[in-house]
């Protein structure tokens, strides 16, 4: 087109972007370059794969059931009655050392923390240490707002109402002298959970916050009183609070209990022995068929056993390295001959 | 809104007003004086004020009737009760979810129409205030334009535009004539002339006019801007004189008077009653394909939507009928909440399920959609390619809403004259009586002057001869409707009369009309002027003759003739008519009508556009009669067209023939190149014309629309006078369903384009009698589907001698037909609006003859060959890119909500969201919506050149392709493939381990994240790999969305919200990428679920490629340069488009074509190399155009270029 020096008015501006002309680049999904692309991914999801494996693999894992509802088990007497404190104990023997730093979980199935209504039970401004919504805690804790006596609770809240509340004490049967195993409760809760996002009211002592208010329903203790060892571990910075406040995920969980003290003994792990936990048994699951259990697990730079992850990226790469094959045979098939 | 006006004023007269009330006229007291008594008594009617009110609010209505307007729409209606319900019942997420994107759509919208709303008040007082003159007790007073009222008489002076509707009362001029342009409104810039009626025209001071009493009584007002019947009583001395009032004494509001010092005028009509105001009503609004497959996913996705909701709610009750998964212990229920009613608690349920899958319908859909619409238009506004330099116009876009229709055009329509042609009239040759005169003698090259060497081929004509033939110059000299301008300001068509000396122009909304003036004026006789009704010419002698112009009896399409009666200086009266030959020789009773007509057809071969010429002696007693008959007919009030049609058929009788004329009006620039390419897009290509089969005909051979091979079908009236009409169509489509037959087995005879293909050329009376509907008994009924059967397998279908409305019918029909094809009607004149509102796509022609079919189309454009790049560039790619939108849109919605959907069922159907409320609302706002904006709008999946030198392409899309079903099961499954991958991955993951190395455990936020992070990014990146087209921008902003979602995500886990009263995303996201196992299984989960739409495009890519792809390929090959030396034709894969075989076959997915033709591509292929030293096949762009009209008019042409 011959562009003529007489410019219109009218003239549309000729610029790379109104007429659709951008510098660009024009990659295509093309054979040539997706089949190298495959095989580099798929060799490099492998060798992940490999990592992650091997890893998962050495991670050990030791998980024992307490519910108690076969009649063999030591907790089934706890399961059957509703006595509060219940004792049982449970047994068991490492061969190994058990490689430290282990970490002590509680484990509940078929329990649903991730219910809506039950997510929603709670008053984030009473956590966050408001005195104004002690006195009136959020309607969304209903039906554990008040007491039957009108009496606000604090913490309100399904959440707060349903704790855990089983404990466990570690020992160690050495040549027949028993030794309590330190567990260490600091730091199993989120830095920031601790530290910001759950306050105390301001208030010394902090009993005198919870004037007025009742403790949750199912609370053998006021949430000032959680720890009687540890003063700063109390109200709702409580560690096996916030350790509960923060809803899993799904139906089947682990919750962190404690941490095994790396201390003495127990510098690299727990040696091998003999142990017993003595349990005091609170927590009801049977009603709706769930399970409890305590799970000692290790951790390595990926986190708890999952052997999931390394057989995705198995499987993931060896798809990868298969489809290469498979495009390139097609592409061989019926691109070669033309291409010479 | 002018919609909205007129139902409304339908509505009123019929239910308020009452039929009774309804007048069909008006009465109007000229200066409000009342008539005589004695006079009939009329009833003094209420007229609205003049006041024009185009916008649609006021201040006060604005919200809610914006807001009505808005939530009329069902998507909007939809989010809003969405919304509502979110209000009402205790649900999953909070009302900000829903309710801000639309609180977001609906707010912009409204400040959107808000503004346009004020534009328009702003436009209305500038109008409504100005001031106007209006003769008040004999002075001129000043008045507001809003407050004048029927009945005032107004002053309007040079260059005023008219307030509102006028009848004109006298002008400055003596003969009570002005001029007046109508540009703004119909965009016809010639100077128009307007008339006042005899008996006020002398009435032109302002004292004088103040002393007319005179009644008019008028029809009510009524959109057409060129008809107006009405009747003026004058009372001069107590006896009432009635004249009749035609359009053209009815100045329009919005015309502008010109070349006329003042005028004086009567207030008709006011306001919102003006012709003007009138003719504002909105087209009704043409949806395209895209969007009707669009609503048809969308009820797909509510189908889908509603049973998730109604299985989620089924499974819960399943679920809950054990009460202690019902109200365990730890998730007691409220008193109130027991009480509830079963019924009650399932219904809130499903409600609350809709709400928490609602996403899957995203409001943010119906935006993206119509900004990619907006905004994308403007790439045709911008277009430098079909800017035209000659008439410095560009593209318009009418409605954007259309966009993509563009590329799915399979029917073309188009106009002959001044689409096809260039109408740009070139007077060619006359014939008198058998003796043919050329202007311009081609001798050797030279041209000669044309008086001088006037050429005749018959040298001797005898004396009778010689006055006949001074007769027919004469005839042409006067029977037109040309006008003289003086002076050089008129834009528009400018023809000087003696060139270099002064600076006169023919001005005629005819171009034919000037092309003949202009050529008398070659061969000697020049029309001078029009005055006091006195028509001079000048003849060979440098003498000049005077007429007195008694009457015109203009021109009509139906007639297809025009006349006037004059009366020489000598007495004598005649009246010369002049007429297509069908019109002419039927009423014809002498002359050499053989001769004649062996020319006309001869000419009418050769493509010119030929006019008889013959007249008829009145004596004095005949025009008597002939006046007092045309008088009755224009002072009817009522049926005054029909009454004035049956006078001028009584008047235009007994012709004695002259001559003929030869008029060729040159094809338009690259106009035989378009075509090409669109039937090498798969498009047919329809010619409807008004003109006569030869003339049509041959411009058909030459803009390629029938090739030399081209079988030709007849199906005219010369045929069926022979044979019945049933017998012809059985006879036609058995020759070409033979043909076909044969041809759908062998499919390479198609690709090399050697087979016969037909042309079919019907005329309107045969057409007619085709469309009647069907006598019962007869299986005539059937007529109409042989008659498409038999147009479906032609390639090129002329339609010939068609009225405006038959050219509507004809797309209708096709319309119609149960392929229900698109259809695309192009055209210049307003004898093309009917066709250009009838078909799906509308274009119009910024031609010579006016602005009604710019003004009516969806698109206008300058130039016909401009339609090439128009369908197969921009059409191209705004399909695909819509239809890209589209199906991406839905896929990511699919993504998100499946996840949520498949979350249910390990919540106990609880509705727990699996994402945040942020993430939910600002999904489709603002993480995922850019990128695909700004595909929809910059995505080129192959170069513009090869898209406009390869039509084939266009085949690719056709018929929807992107959008069918298929494609669109394979999005959805995609979709739900890649949310089961996200969500069982990190099922997985999270199934009752840690991941991070201090052995601390997440929760149901930090896993809705880690989906929420794999969907974000692997929607995204299922984008990017689509983009073929990566410019700056588009790394911009697919980067910039991911970048943004992840800074987003850590400032709003960063913070504790003093607003917000929770805090569930504190530190969520940070958490999770401090931990390794949620790095790896991120990657992972994007690698998986990108991974089988990867292999999917590998493995059809290389099996089944389209030609697109293969083009593309090519492409890669050849880095970019591919439109250079490549002959594309060979990359082509063997034809699949054509409609015979459509649907049929056994093909899943029609755009792919069979895999054992592949075989013959590639050995094509490979060779490929060695073409490139050849002439590129397709280069016909320029040798081609003037291949036929060379040899004729070489020498002709450079005269008339304006």
């Amino acid at each position: 087109m011959v562009k003529q020096e007489s410019e219109s008015a009218n003239r549309p501006d000729n610029t790379a972007f109104t007429q659709q002309r951008l510098p660009a680049w024009q990659p295509i999904l093309s054979a040539g370059i997706v089949i190298p692309g495959f095989v580099l991914i798929g060799l490099a999801f492998i060798g992940i794969g490999v990592a992650l494996l091997v890893t998962s693999r050495s991670i050990q894992v030791l998980e024992l059931d307490y519910t108690g509802d076969s009649n063999g088990s030591p907790c089934s007497s706890c399961s059957q009655s509703v006595i509060a404190n219940c004792k049982c104990s449970l047994n068991f023997t490492l061969t190994t050392l058990f490689q430290g730093p282990v970490f002590f979980y509680y484990g509940l199935s078929n329990y649903f923390q991730n219910y809506r209504r039950y997510g929603a039970s709670k008053d984030d401004n009473q956590l966050y240490g408001d005195l104004s919504s002690f006195t009136s805690p959020s309607s969304s804790c209903s039906p554990y707002n008040y007491d039957s006596s009108k009496k606000p609770i604090v913490p309100c809240g399904s959440i707060a109402n349903s704790m855990f509340n089983d404990t466990f004490t570690l020992t160690r049967t050495v040549n027949g002298t028993t030794n309590n195993v330190t567990l260490d409760g600091k730091g199993i809760a989120w830095w920031t959970d601790y530290n910001i996002k759950y306050r105390n009211p301001s208030v010394t002592p902090l009993k005198n916050a919870f004037n007025g208010t009742v403790k949750p329903i199912n609370w053998a203790k006021p949430a000032y009183e959680l720890d009687a060892s540890d003063p700063s571990n109390n109200g709702f910075v409580n560690q096996d609070f916030l350790v509960w406040m923060r809803r899993a995920a799904l139906p089947n969980f682990r919750k962190l209990y404690r941490r095994i003290d790396a201390s003495g003994d127990y510098q690299k792990g727990l040696p091998a022995g003999n142990y017993t936990i003595d349990i005091t048994y609170n927590y009801p699951v049977r009603a709706f068929n769930g399970a409890k259990k305590i799970v000692f697990s290790n951790v390595s730079w990926m986190g708890g056993s999952n052997e999931f992850l390394g057989i995705a990226y198995l499987v993931i790469g060896s798809l990868c390295v298969v489809m290469s094959v498979v495009m390139l045979i097609v592409y061989a098939k019926f691109k070669f001959p033309d291409e010479e | 809104m002018g919609m909205d006006f007129s139902t409304l004023r339908t509505l009123i007269s019929r239910y308020c007003v009452g039929e009774e009330n309804w007048v069909d006229s008006r009465t109007i007291y000229i200066g409000h004086k009342e008539p005589p008594p004695g006079t009939e008594a009329f009833i003094q009617q209420r007229f609205p004020d003049n006041r024009i009110v185009s916008s649609k609010y006021t201040f006060w209505n604005f919200i809610p009737k914006n807001m009505f307007e808005q939530f009329r729409r069902v998507a909007n209606f939809y989010f809003l009760i969405i919304f509502l319900v979110q209000l009402i019942i205790d649900t999953p997420t909070s009302p900000v979810t829903s309710g801000l994107p639309l609180f977001f759509v609906i707010t912009v919208t409204a400040i959107k129409q808000g503004y346009e709303d004020w534009l328009r008040h702003k436009a209305d007082n500038a109008v409504n205030q100005c001031s106007v003159h209006v003769v008040h007790h004999g002075k001129v007073v000043r008045k507001q334009s809003r407050k004048l009222r029927v009945g005032d008489v107004v002053l309007v002076k040079e260059d005023e535009t008219f307030p509102c509707d006028l009848i004109l009362l006298s002008s400055s001029r003596d003969d009570g004539t002005c001029f007046v342009t109508t540009a703004s409104l119909d965009g016809e810039s010639s100077h128009k002339t307007y008339y006042a009626v005899q008996e006020t025209k002398a009435y032109n001071t302002e004292k004088e006019v103040d002393t007319i009493h005179a009644t008019i009584e008028c029809e009510q007002p009524q959109p057409d801007l060129y008809k107006f019947v009405g009747r003026i009583n004058i009372y001069m001395t107590n006896e009432p004189v009635a004249r009749p009032l035609g359009s053209e004494n009815l100045l329009l509001r919005g015309a502008t008077l010109k070349n006329t010092e003042y005028i004086y005028a009567v207030v008709i009509y006011t306001g919102m009653e003006t012709k003007m105001a009138l003719n504002y009503q909105s087209k009704s609004q043409k949806r395209s394909a895209v969007e009707k497959s669009m609503n048809a996913y969308l009820v797909v996705y509510l189908c889908i939507l509603i049973s998730k909701a109604l299985i989620n709610t089924a499974l819960k009750y399943v679920w809950q009928s054990d009460p202690n998964k019902d109200e365990p212990f730890y998730n007691q229920k409220t008193e109130v909440e027991r009480q509830r009613h079963v019924l009650i608690r399932a219904f809130t349920d499903f409600l609350a399920f809709m709400v928490l899958f609602n996403y899957i319908i995203p409001v943010s859909m119906y935006v993206t959609v119509e900004m990619q619409k907006f905004l994308g238009s403007y790439f045709i506004m911008w277009d430098d390619e079909m800017f035209d330099e000659e008439l410095g116009e560009r593209a318009v876009v009418n409605t954007s809403d259309l966009n993509e229709e563009l590329g799915q055009v399979e029917y073309v329509f188009t106009d002959k004259t001044g689409t096809l042609t260039e109408n740009n009239m070139e007077f060619i040759e006359c014939c008198v009586d058998g003796h043919v005169y050329v202007p311009h003698a081609i001798c050797n090259g030279q041209v000669m002057p044309g008086a001088a060497g006037m050429d005749m081929i018959d040298s001797s004509p005898g004396p009778a001869a010689r006055e006949h033939e001074e007769l027919f110059f004469r005839a042409l000299c006067l029977c037109h409707t040309v006008q003289v301008k003086e002076e050089d300001t008129v834009d528009g068509i400018k023809h000087g009369i003696h060139q270099g000396k002064s600076t006169s122009f023919y001005i005629s909304s005819s171009p034919d009309e000037v092309a003949l003036v202009e050529g008398m004026k070659r061969l000697g006789f020049t029309y001078l002027r029009l005055k006091d009704g006195q028509m001079e010419i000048l003849n060979r002698e440098d003498e000049v003759e005077k007429f007195e112009l008694l009457e015109v009896l203009t021109f009509d399409s139906v007639r297809r003739r025009m006349s006037v009666i004059v009366k020489a200086s000598t007495g004598e009266v005649y009246l010369f008519c002049k007429g297509a030959d069908s019109s002419i020789f039927p009423r014809v009773i002498s002359g050499k009508v053989d001769q004649v007509r062996a020319r006309v057809e001869q000419n009418a071969v050769e493509g010119l556009r030929t006019l008889c010429v013959a007249y008829r002696s009145l004596s004095p007693e005949q025009y008597e009669e002939v006046f007092q008959l045309l008088n009755r007919a224009k002072l009817a009030l009522q049926d005054r067209d029909k009454q004035l049609a049956e006078a001028y058929d009584l008047i235009e009788k007994d012709l004695i023939l002259l001559g003929a004329t030869a008029v060729e009006d040159r094809l338009q620039e690259k106009a035989a190149d378009t075509i090409e390419s669109l039937h090498k897009a798969g498009i047919k290509v329809w010619v409807l014309t008004g003109d006569k089969m030869e003339t049509a005909a041959a411009t058909c051979y030459a803009s390629k629309l029938f090739h030399r091979n081209t079988q030709i079908l007849e199906l005219t009236t010369k045929r069926t006078e022979e044979q019945s009409l049933h017998d012809v169509l059985f006879e036609l489509s058995r020759t070409v369903l033979r043909q076909h037959g044969g041809m759908t087995r062998d499919t390479f005879s198609e690709l090399s384009g050697d087979c016969t293909d037909y042309g079919l050329i019907i005329d309107g009376a045969t057409l007619s009698a085709v469309m009647r509907p069907g006598q019962e008994g007869s299986n005539s009924g059937n007529y109409k589907e042989k008659f498409l059967e038999i147009c479906r397998n032609c390639s090129a279908v002329l339609c010939c001698r068609m009225a405006p409305l038959q050219k509507a019918q004809i797309v209708k029909l096709i319309k119609a037909s149960e392929e229900h094809p698109i259809t695309l009607a192009i055209g210049d004149g307003a004898n093309d609006v009917s066709m250009i509102l009838e078909a799906h796509v509308g274009i119009g022609i910024m031609g010579k003859e006016g602005r009604q079919a710019v003004r009516n189309s969806d698109y206008a454009i300058p130039k016909f060959k401009h339609l090439k790049k128009m369908l197969l560039v921009h059409g191209h790619y705004y399909y695909i890119r819509i239809s890209e939108l589209v199906q991406y849109f839905f896929y990511k919605n699919v993504c998100f909500i499946f996840p949520q959907f498949l979350y249910q069922f390990f919540c106990g159907f609880s509705q727990q969201p699996l994402y945040d409320t942020a993430y939910l609302t600002l999904y489709n706002i603002s993480f995922t919506s850019l990128p695909i904006l700004l595909y929809s709008l910059i995505e080129q999946h192959i170069n513009m050149d090869i898209l406009k030198k390869d039509p084939c392409l266009y085949r690719d899309i056709a018929k929807n392709s992107l959008l069918r079903w298929p494609t669109f099961i394979y999005w959805t499954v995609l979709g739900v493939y890649d949310a089961i991958v996200m969500f069982f991955g990190a099922y997985f993951l999270f199934d009752n381990t840690t991941f991070t190395s201090n052995g601390q455990m997440f929760g149901n936020w930090t896993f809705g994240t880690l989906v929420f992070t794999v969907l974000v990014f692997t929607v995204t990146f299922k984008l990017a790999l689509d983009t073929h087209y990566w410019t700056w921008i588009n790394h911009f902003v697919i980067w910039g969305s991911l970048i943004f979602f992840v800074v987003f995500s850590l400032l709003w886990g960063g913070i504790i919200w003093p607003f917000l009263n929770y805090q569930r995303m504190y530190y969520v996201f940070m958490q999770m990428l401090s931990s390794g196992p949620a790095w790896l299984s991120i990657i992972l989960l994007i690698t998986a679920s990108l991974l089988p739409d990867v292999v999917k495009k590998v493995i059809w890519r290389t099996l089944w490629p389209t030609t697109t792809e293969r083009i593309q390929n090519a492409d890669k090959l050849y880095k970019g340069q591919l439109s250079e030396f490549t002959p594309l034709a060979s990359l082509h894969a063997p034809s699949k488009g054509s409609s015979h075989r459509r649907g049929s076959e056994n093909q899943r997915n029609p755009r792919r074509s069979e895999p054992f033709t592949k075989k013959v591509m590639f050995t094509r292929w490979q060779k490929a190399p060695d073409y490139c030293t050849f002439t590129p096949l397709l280069r016909f762009a320029d040798s081609s155009r003037h291949s036929r009209q060379g040899y004729n008019y070489s020498g002709a042409g450079p005269e008339t270029s304006v």
